[in-house]
């Protein structure tokens, strides 16, 4: 088997070696590289900070932060907060759904894109809400969060 | 020389605000009778994108300036004209959006939207930093708690503690190793006064941070952010370095033997970590779990040494406290609940985004007054505050002042400052199954009562929204709520019952009207409606079949079309998608 590249990790590690209490900040530099936390990565902290994996697998699995598996280019996330509740985030996430042909949490099978239910994103004035990678799309309905996701298949589609 | 400020924050980056700038820019570099600044967001997030002139000591505020708008806007100032009809805020006369400042005084947030965030001189210009140094050079510890005792201020980020107090203790607590965190993990879903804060003045909460660093003795500080918030985490960071460079972080402040270094944690995600406790752990680099207390972490908090913690909007008071006296900030607000509080307004309501208002003022006052009212014309059904730890209050109870006491008689709670207006179409029933749904998801697991009980309420709530409640089903849900809150131990648990007891208490038609009729008066909830085309307002214009997903939709061109029942999934697409409002729920 080809050996996995883990010196990203160790990079990480060596950024904090010896400071008390950093495994968290560890963890999301590590998951900054690829997206998530790849199993091998958790291995390879666990040993070099001293710390059992099962703890860490602990830590990983208590925040809403932390993925195990990878996510697609595009991560749509759909504010589930307050304000987008009661102003039909329900029904964006059905329609970006249908569009994608998967479901809240699931990747598309060509790995381009990820939906993703969040609490909140915090622009509650500007609800429904929907985050496509850093960019925020406020204000709008099952038809126009369609056409967003459009866009996206269509720039996909011509790269 | 006129200066162009624009709204800068994520609220107003998400509006369209970078195109708006982009497009400033490249009009506009090089020519040396405009300026053009970058701010936080001046809390009209509902105008957005938002951009002051500043001519001649006079500020113009013009909003909704989309990029589209930019070269018309652009012409008529190089001219020295203004386009009137995009003015929202006159300097020389009152307008239709002035009713949104009027009852407005802002304390915490006096900088934001008027200084450039990124800039420590904007701040120290702004009386920046004069707390600090009056402090540090003129004030013992004890000065300082007396002043900030005066000033009544409480813990702004939910339970309403003495903040005062709370440096007592911390100062009083035996140990030189001391610690200060500021929480700025807003995890309440409809609020965002701290992220503003952080976006729109770090300056200022570094600087109220500090004080209190001063006043309790501690050496090292906190700032955990979520990690949701990368802008607020980015512009705190630079703020820090800004402010080290200065002289007002970092060794020897300002020439004293006073020495503070502050770190910016991101928080990973999770609700329960706005509990202190639970914080610490995870400060820590531990799973976010809250502890019992006593010990407090005044006395046990990092590592087990002191810890003082308060929430972003306490710091952001703290240089007015310091700088006018006590005094100045009590003159404002109810006997017991003094100074401002800062709200974000969202949900059904005209106008969303940051007040921040004397203690006292009504909910009708924000509501009509300063919010314009509710969307669409709508009616004013209730407003929820205090997040998942609070509870709808009904519009008939709405000429309740705002103060600790008085909101939290009406079963909810002040709370950190999100207030989410629902109208008509909200059903109230579906609103206590979101906010335990969320409870659901963020309980830490520690305490039985609240790993299970919130779950077993869930599906209760969740049968009564999907049609097949029962009778015994209320009495069975307020019993829940009792054991939850008796037998949770930190916060979380024991204000998750909240949302389900204010709606039981002042909307118990609803869930009535749910169990015993199967109607869901809202029209809301999925299993109790059916979508139906009104004959003589379709026109036959086949969008809504287009949209339907699963066919339900059908009909010819230009004839009315019809919506099969027992193939429809309520998913409202068609409805959204109607250019005639053809389509009816009932």
């Amino acid at each position: 088997m080809e050996q996995l590249d883990l010196s990203y990790v160790d990079e990480v590690l060596d950024r904090y070696k010896g400071r008390q209490g950093t495994l968290i900040t560890v963890l999301q530099q590590v998951q900054a590289h690829k997206g998530y936390l790849e199993k091998e990565a958790l291995e390879r902290v666990a040993r070099k900070m001293g710390v059992p994996t099962a703890r860490i697998y602990g830590v990983v699995t208590f925040y809403a932060q932390f993925r195990l598996t990878p996510v697609g280019k595009n991560l749509i996330r759909v504010c589930h907060g307050t304000a987008c509740h009661v102003q039909n985030a329900e029904g964006l996430t059905e329609a970006i759904e249908g569009e994608l042909g998967i479901k809240s949490g699931e990747t598309t099978s060509d790995r381009l894109f990820t939906i993703e239910s969040v609490a909140c994103l915090g622009c509650c004035s500007l609800a429904p809400v929907i985050m496509v990678g850093e960019k925020v799309y406020g204000k709008l309905s099952t038809d126009k969060v369609r056409k967003v996701v459009k866009e996206y298949k269509k720039k996909e589609a011509e790269q | 020389m006129k200066i162009l400020r624009v709204g800068y924050n994520s609220c107003g980056i998400a509006a369209g605000a970078e195109e708006t700038l982009n497009k400033l820019h490249a009009l506009l570099d090089g020519n040396a009778n405009f300026e053009i600044k970058r701010t936080g967001c001046n809390g009209m997030c509902y105008l957005e994108p938002v951009i002051d002139v500043i001519e001649d000591g006079k500020i113009y505020t013009y909003g909704w300036l989309t990029s589209d708008k930019v070269e018309k806007f652009v012409e008529a100032l190089e001219k020295g004209e203004h386009i009137e009809d995009w003015i929202v805020l006159h300097p020389d006369h009152p307008t239709e959006q002035s009713s949104y400042q009027d009852k407005q005084v802002k304390l915490a947030t006096k900088n934001i939207g008027v200084i450039d965030p990124e800039s420590i001189d904007d701040y120290l210009a702004a009386d920046g930093y004069k707390a600090l140094e009056k402090v540090v050079k003129t004030m013992d510890r004890q000065q300082v708690i007396d002043q900030v005792r005066a000033s009544g201020l409480r813990g702004r980020g939910g339970a309403g503690f003495s903040c005062g107090m709370k440096w007592q203790f911390a100062k009083d607590a035996p140990g030189d190793e001391k610690y200060m965190i500021c929480n700025g993990d807003e995890g309440d879903p409809g609020a965002f006064m701290d992220r503003s804060t952080l976006e729109g003045d770090p300056h200022g909460v570094i600087e109220g941070m500090t004080i209190g660093a001063y006043t309790v003795g501690a050496q090292t500080g906190f700032f955990y952010v979520r990690a949701e918030y990368p802008l607020a985490v980015k512009r705190l960071r630079l703020a820090i370095k800004q402010a080290e460079e200065r002289g007002f972080s970092g060794k020897n402040i300002l020439g004293t033997d006073f020495s503070f270094t502050l770190h910016v944690i991101e928080g990973a995600g999770a609700f329960v970590c706005g509990e202190e406790t639970a914080l610490i752990a995870s400060i820590e680099g531990k799973r976010g779990m809250p502890r019992t207390r006593p010990p407090f972490p005044a006395t046990h908090g990092i590592w087990a040494k002191p810890t003082n913690n308060n929430n972003v909007e306490t710091y952001a008071n703290i240089p007015y406290i310091l700088r006018e006296g006590g005094a100045a900030f009590s003159k404002y607000g109810t006997d017991l609940s003094k100074g401002t509080k800062v709200f974000a307004l969202a949900g059904k309501i005209k106008r969303g985004g940051m007040i921040e208002v004397p203690m006292g003022i009504t909910i009708n006052e924000i509501v009509n007054e300063i919010g314009g009212g509710i969307a669409n014309d709508g009616k004013c059904k209730a407003v929820q505050m205090g997040g998942p730890s609070g509870g709808c209050i009904p519009a008939h109870l709405h000429d309740t002042p705002i103060d600790y006491e008085k909101i939290t008689a009406t079963g909810a709670i002040v709370g950190s400052g999100g207030m989410v207006f629902m109208d008509h179409e909200t059903c109230m029933v579906d609103i206590a199954r979101y906010f335990l749904a969320f409870t659901v998801d963020e309980s830490c697991g520690k305490c039985t009562f609240c790993r299970v009980g919130t779950k077993r309420m869930l599906e209760i709530l969740e049968r009564i929204t999907a049609g097949e409640g029962k009778e015994e089903d209320i009495p069975m849900l307020q019993k829940l709520c009792d054991s939850i809150i008796k037998g949770s131990l930190c916060g979380l648990g024991q204000t998750a019952p909240n949302p389900v007891l204010t709606t039981l208490r002042y909307f118990r038609d609803e869930y009535e009207a749910h169990i015993r009729d199967r109607k869901c008066p809202a029209k809301k909830c999925k299993a109790l409606i059916t979508y139906r085309v009104v004959e003589d307002k379709c026109t036959g214009c086949t969008l809504c079949s287009k949209t339907c997903p699963v066919g339900a939709a059908t009909g010819e061109r230009k004839k009315v079309h019809h919506i099969n029942d027992e193939i429809c999934t309520r998913c409202g697409f068609c409805k959204d998608a109607c250019k005639f409002d053809a389509i009816t729920v009932e």
